[in-house]
């Protein structure tokens, strides 16, 4: 891999941008990581983004620090994995620990609480226009559609752990994946 | 040693659960007032600002506690250790990832974790949307109690953000920005000035 050295203070800056203006966890960061590091930087495309968001998703551990620290390796290598994680952290991890106490005590007051209100308004606005996009850009066959469907209802409509769909899925792309090839070999 | 405790305990929390922030919830309660940080009610407060401020929210979290129980080394010790089991675990699959990626049955696996993944995000989608829409839980037990549980307020700033986003395609920080602006707007300000809009907020 190259190591793109130009790009690592540009990287960090772009995930402390990020770590600042994300709330609301590792789903409200999508929307950034495409703005900024998809259509802006072309650093990496959609299709790899989400990749990369999927096994965040699945593998212990914060998905924000997961996804930041794929998306660094993967622009960087080490060097900009852990810059990407440090980014991502460090803006929180400043706020809080200097302003732990004053945050603690405007936290009830009722004008903040208001404006928050709204931002979990446009986060949705935000996640919607991501889920779109990528939605637009992944395949359109049965199997992904049968799949999408059922980790959707799996997540909506019971409370169990993510991991179990995930590896369901991860099981099944293997499974439909080994029988097209076995198809295919039979063919020839 | 106190910090040292902080840092354990981080890890674990940051080991032990898959899925996100609101996976950790259980597991951050448990832990931190088994080890006496905190209240079983004060955590559900630090739980609540943990999702106001920006960044992670088990970052937060952990920061928050942190400098609770240690100030700005305790504050670094329990960031840290949440953050290094993802840190860890991810470069040992990235590497692994490049390596692979055009491994067979790794195409595969990924051909079924993507509409998953999407199907997750969408799922979050929904019930983000769900819980913004009707902050004191939905009511079904007839029309006038259903329909004075919506937040119109919120379903109306989404509209107009989304309107917005359409024709100028706003950087995600102007989104943010401009919400929490709305929010101020149409939650404070308006019923300020408008007698009797304050009733309609839920």
């Amino acid at each position: 891999m190259r190591l793109f050295k130009r790009n690592i203070p540009q990287l960090f800056l772009v995930f402390f941008k990020i770590g600042l203006f994300t709330f609301g966890g590792g789903y409200a960061m999508i929307p950034f990581i495409q703005r900024e590091i998809v259509e802006n930087k072309q650093w990496i495309t959609d299709e790899e983004m989400l990749d990369m968001f999927a096994i965040a998703e699945s593998t212990p551990g914060v998905v924000a620090v997961n996804t930041a620290t794929f998306v660094g390796y993967r622009i960087a290598g080490f060097w900009g994995s852990l810059v990407a994680t440090i980014g991502v952290v460090l803006p929180a991890f400043i706020v809080i620990s200097l302003l732990s106490p004053i945050i603690l005590l405007y936290q009830n007051n009722l004008i903040v609480a208001y404006a928050f209100r709204g931002i979990r308004a446009g986060v949705v606005v935000l996640i919607f226009s991501a889920a779109r996009k990528l939605f637009k850009k992944s395949p359109k066959d049965l199997f992904s559609y049968l799949i999408m469907a059922v980790a959707f209802c799996y997540c909506l409509f019971t409370s169990w752990s993510t991991i179990y769909v995930l590896l369901i899925a991860l099981a099944s792309g293997l499974i439909v994946t080994c029988v097209s090839t076995l198809q295919e070999r039979r063919r020839r | 040693m106190e910090l040292l405790t902080l840092f354990w305990v981080f890890f674990k929390i940051g080991l032990f659960t898959v899925g996100g922030g609101y996976a950790m919830i259980p597991l951050i309660q448990t832990e931190t007032v088994a080890c006496g940080w905190t209240t079983a009610t004060e955590v559900v407060d630090f739980i609540a600002v943990s999702e106001s401020t920006p960044g992670p929210f088990a970052v937060n979290m952990a920061t928050f506690l942190g400098t609770k129980v240690g100030g700005v080394p305790g504050a670094i010790c329990a960031t840290v250790g949440v953050v290094l089991p993802s840190f860890l675990i991810i470069l040992l699959i990235a590497r692994f990832f490049k390596s692979f990626q055009n491994n067979r049955y790794v195409m595969g696996g990924m051909r079924g974790l993507r509409p998953a993944a999407l199907g997750l995000l969408s799922a979050a989608l929904i019930s983000i949307a769900l819980k913004n829409f009707f902050p004191a839980g939905a009511d079904f037990s007839g029309f006038s109690a259903f329909f004075s549980h919506i937040d119109y307020i919120s379903i109306g700033i989404c509209i107009i953000i989304y309107l917005l986003h359409q024709k100028f395609k706003m950087h995600p920080i102007l989104v943010v920005a401009l919400s929490a602006s709305f929010g101020l707007i149409f939650y404070w300000l308006l019923p300020m000035l408008i007698p009797g809009m304050a009733a309609w907020i839920v």
